[in-house]
Formats: C-alpha cells, structure tokens, sequence
C-alpha cells in the first residue's frame, strides 16, 4: 500500500507532464499529419529560455513561462514558414523523419553552441519546493502544481476545441481540408495557429516538467521519441487519446522504473507495443 | 516514378559481368582506402561495419518502404551473439560472421513480424519501440552484454588459421573489405531477383501489388530475415574487429544515423547506402574532432538540404545527370 501511494503520485505527475508536452504534437499530427520529431526541441528551447530568465534576469516563475513560451513560439516561426509548411500533410513518413531530425540536430547544436555544454537548472519559486499536506499524507507541491496544470490544458484544449470559432475550423480541417477549404476556412492560417499552439504547450511542458524531465544538452535527442510515442498510442489528434495514453505510460514507466530500476525503459516500451499493436490507429485515434 | 535498373533481359553473361565490376569497384575502394589512411585502418574498418548496417537498412527502406527506426537492435544482436561465441570458444572469425548473420536474422525475424504488419505512423512506432526494448534488454541483461561497460576481450583466431588480426588493424581490413565485397556481389544479384524486384513492386503501390495476388506481408517478413542477416553480419565483424561491443551499438542513436547516411546516399540503391556511409563517416571523422556541436549543426543543416533539394540521395542524383548529359550528347 505504501509502495502504491508512493508511485501513483509520482506516476500521475510524469504521465500530466508528458500529457502537456506531447498534446500540442498530437494535434499537430492529427491536423497536418506531420510526423514531427522535433516536438521535444521546442520544449528544450522553452527549458532554456526559461532557465535563462530565472538565473539570468531574475524575473519570477510565471514570467519565466510566459517568456519561455512567447520565446519559443517566435524561435519556431521560421521553421514553420521554411519547411514544416512543404511537409504538410503531403509528405511520406520518411521524408517528414528525416527533415525533423535535421531540425532536432540544428537546434541541438545551436542551443549548445551558444549556452554551452551543461544542464540548465529551473529554480522552482519557493511556494512549489515544500511537501503538500494532503491530510493523509505529503507529497512534494511541485506534483500537485504538475498535476494542475495538466488538468487545466486538458480542460482549456476541450473548450477551445468545441467551443470556439477557431475548434470548428480545427476540426473541419481535421475531418476534411480540401472541403474545409472549398467552404473558405483558410487553412493555411489554421496549420500555422496550430503550430504555434503546439510548439506553445511544448514550451509551457518543457518549463513545468523541467524536475521530472531535466533540461540538458541532448533533452531533444533523449526524448525525441518519447512524445510520438505517447501521441501514436493515444491516437493522433485526440485530447482524451493522449490523456489516456500519457497516464498508462506513465504508470508503466514509473511503476517499472520502481520495482526494476535495472530495466530502463523497458516496461514501457512493453506497454507501447502491445498497445499500438492492437490499436494501430491509438486508443483513440481515427484512421485515415 | 522510380525506374528499375533492370531494362533488357539479364543474360548469364550480363550477370557475370555485373558482378565483376562491382567486386572490382569494391576492391578499388579498399585499396584507395589502404593508401590513403594507412594509420587510420581501424577507422575505416569501423566505417565497413557501418555500411552493412546501412545496406541492410537500405533492403527495407529502400526497397520495401518500411520507415524503421530501430535498425541498430538488427546490428548490436548480431554483434553480442557473436561476442559471446567467441568468448565461449569459438573463436573462428568465419563461424563468428556465420553467428552473427544468423542471430541478426533470428531478430530480424521478430522484428519484422512486428513491423511490417502495419503501414504509416504505427509501423514506425513499433520499429522505434522494439529497438528501445533490445537496447534496455542488452543493459539489463549485463551478463551477456557486459552492460554499460561493454563486452570486451573479444579475440578472434586467425583466418583460416593463417592470418593473425595484427594490432594496426591490417589483416581485420583486408577480412573486412573481402567480406564486403563478397556480400555485395550476392546482394547486387539478389536485388535483380524477382522477389526483390517484387518487394519494390509493393513499395510504390501495396495496394496494386495485392491485387495481383502478391501475399505481401511474408515478402516484407523474409526481406527483413535478409536484412537481419546482413545486419548482424556487420555487428559481427564489427566485434571481430574491436574486440569490444558497447550499448552504442544497439542505440536510438545508431539507428538514425543509419538512417541518415542512407538518405545521403540514396535509398533502393546499394551503392547509395555503401557511398553514403563512407562519405557520413568521413564527415563526421574531420568536423566531430573539431566540435562535436558543430558537427549536430552541420548535420541537421546537411539533413535538411538533402531532404528538400536531393530527395533521392547524392547517388541517384549524380547517376541521374549523368544519364541526363548523356541523352543530351546522344540527342545532339
């Protein structure tokens, strides 16, 4: 029982933070059909940015996402304008790897190039360092924070999804794009707003993950499949897919990395294909 | 649309001569090779090495069209299957390749009943996922992988009891570059065979391929055992060569690499995966020791050069215009 109170909350934490990371690619992929590997760069570059403003300029936590978040989504601009815009929806799989990578290796070199070869640390304000009381028992409050905040993405996603004047252009883009296009949706914008959202929450992840997924050098490369991982068993373009698949695979990844640390990843990868081996299309997914 | 090498019917002749160019196109290379870097032999029998992971990734890629991201569990298997022959006795370097070969082909077995079952976004998921799971299971099981430190004091016997693996890397070069030349040959000739010319069918139009009866899921399974082979064949000599294998061996990271030099070179074309390993190495051989981040900024760039303005590989690109020039020439 202990064991188990142990795990779950850290377990919950993990799968929110690959929740509020790998959503914005899920949706990405769902929408533009991009199989995109250099999600996890976009959160290094928000880990960075954010690491910079909080030892560097001082500011305070929340500023420190907001920057980090604006940061990356204005770094991500030219990629998107230069060449995620000729793979769009159009490309092979190998072709959209290859190109992605490439990104990944450019941005890691340059991140490294110019903040130099060591682990950026995000100094947690002191509100989040303590133990939480929850009355029966303490867990650290940066979970609890981690765990809030991938709620609340969920929950905004939802509602910007089905409720807003952007979420039925998303989803008639989704569905269609040559229709959604014919009846004048401009679908060009939806791709690029969308974008922009994903490598956003890749930031805002990046940043509020930072104590579970450390931000160093090789961040992009050692994570880099981690994200399509998640998004491929949720099933592309579905909020409650990646939900789902992020909390099994957290659970399976931090009950494995528990009870047989000398496994690595082992459990999880175990837990990857049997899923995406019944469900080829993710838990939730559509084919297309 | 992809045009086939293979235009007029294939005489025994046509055949024999097909071979002779390419083993003296190979033998060529390893004696540029020999006089070129004659202090660096051991660089380049890394660099052999490689290119049969690459050529064995190419018989996927290339030819069937399977994106896979977990080729290296192929390499590394075969590399620690024969590691551990020879640390159990059997230290004969043409039994070790023979090891190796089939203990790829055993893993490309699995993994292609795994992978090639589906097509897309869960194919390449599950090729990412199995190749994570060999490289957690070889550090796990340090028994027989040696783990993080790596399976050292491996010594192979000389070849044919003859041959002594000196310690300049000469004879494991020479063992190595007749290896190579010999698996190029069969594989030149087995991809103008029909089942492979087939396993190209179904790479441009499964669907159209299935209609004419093709069973394409055990042709994709059997091109992965040959792959497999090929692979493990590399691991093996490989191991033969170092006398260690690391976790590196069987990483992410080895597998996109593979990845890379095949699209630098060209996939569907077996030259294009040899040049393409060898010309990846030589980069990364002269701008890694300068800096190991320039030389991620250079690939990425390189990468995305390729991708967009080569798509089919430096190989096909260059033998393209020179077919071009030459039908201009004809034309004039």
């Amino acid at each position: 029982m202990q064991t188990i109170l142990g795990i779950l909350p850290d377990a919950l934490a993990y799968g929110m933070v690959l929740f509020t990371i790998s959503i914005g690619l899920s949706i990405m992929m769902g929408l533009m059909r991009v199989v995109n590997l250099a999600h996890g760069a976009f959160a290094m570059i928000g880990g960075y940015f954010a690491s910079f403003a909080l030892t560097s300029l001082g500011v305070s936590y929340p500023i420190a996402i907001l920057i980090a978040v604006i940061g990356a989504v204005v770094i991500s601009v030219p990629f998107e304008f230069l060449l995620y815009r000729r793979i769009y929806r159009r490309s092979d799989e190998l072709t959209q790897i290859l190109l992605t990578i490439g990104i990944t290796f450019f941005i890691v070199g340059v991140a490294n190039y110019i903040f130099g070869p060591t682990s950026k640390p995000i100094p947690l304000p002191e509100m989040l360092k303590g133990p939480f009381d929850l009355g029966f028992r303490m867990i650290p409050a940066h979970r609890l924070f981690v765990i809030g905040c991938g709620v609340v993405t969920a929950v905004a996603l939802w509602l910007m999804i089905e409720k807003t004047e952007f979420g039925v252009r998303l989803r008639a883009a989704v569905d269609n794009g040559d229709m959604a296009e014919a009846l004048g949706i401009r679908t060009q914008i939806v791709y690029s707003a969308t974008f922009a959202l994903a490598v956003g929450l890749a930031a805002f992840g990046g940043v509020v993950g930072a104590e579970l997924l450390p931000v160093e050098p090789f961040y992009a490369l050692r994570y880099m499949v981690t994200f399509l991982v998640v998004v491929s068993v949720g099933g592309a373009g579905s909020v409650t897919g990646a939900m789902a698949a992020s909390l099994l695979l957290g659970l399976a990844d931090t009950t494995g990395k528990y009870l047989a640390p000398e496994y690595g990843e082992f459990f999880f990868y175990v837990a990857v294909i049997v899923i995406v081996y019944i469900f080829p299309h993710g838990l939730f997914g559509k084919a297309h | 649309m992809a045009t086939l090498s293979v235009t007029a019917a294939p005489s025994a002749w046509a055949g024999l001569r097909n071979d002779l160019i390419a083993a003296a196109v190979i033998a060529v290379l390893g004696a540029i090779g020999w006089f070129v870097y004659p202090d660096d032999l051991a660089f380049l029998t890394r660099v052999i090495g490689l290119a049969f992971l690459v050529i064995s990734l190419d018989l996927v890629t290339g030819y069937c069209g399977v994106a896979t991201l977990g080729h290296a569990a192929l390499f590394g298997v075969g590399a620690y299957a024969a590691g551990n022959f020879c640390l159990a006795g059997v230290t004969d370097p043409i039994l070790m390749l023979l090891i190796g070969a089939l203990a790829g082909m055993a893993t490309g077995l699995v993994s292609g009943l795994l992978v090639t079952r589906f097509r897309g976004l869960p194919q390449l998921v599950l090729s990412i996922a199995f190749g994570q799971l060999v490289a957690a299971l070889a550090n796990k099981l340090s028994s027989i992988t040696g783990g993080s430190d790596g399976l050292a004091g491996i010594s192979a016997s000389p070849v044919f009891g003859i041959f002594n693996f000196d310690m300049f890397g000469r004879t494991g070069y020479v063992f190595s570059v007749i290896v190579l030349l010999i698996t190029m040959v069969v594989l030149l000739r087995f991809a103008r065979s029909p089942f492979a010319l087939m396993c190209r069918a179904i790479k441009d139009d499964t669907l159209r391929t299935r209609m004419i009866g093709v069973s394409v899921y055990p042709r994709l399974v059997v091109m992965y055992c040959v792959a497999g082979a090929v692979a493990g064949l590399g691991g093996a000599l490989t191991a033969i060569n170092t006398g260690v294998i690391g976790l590196d061996s069987v990483s992410f990271e080895r597998s996109a690499e593979a990845l890379i030099m095949l699209i630098l070179g060209g996939a569907g074309n077996l030259w294009g995966a040899l040049i393409g390993a060898i010309l990846f190495e030589l980069f990364h051989h002269y701008v890694s020791a300068a800096s190991p981040f320039h030389w991620m900024i250079l690939v990425g760039v390189l990468l995305i050069v390729v991708v967009l303005f080569f798509p089919k590989g430096l190989v096909n690109e260059v033998t393209r215009r020179i077919g071009d020039f030459r039908q201009a020439r004809a034309a004039r």
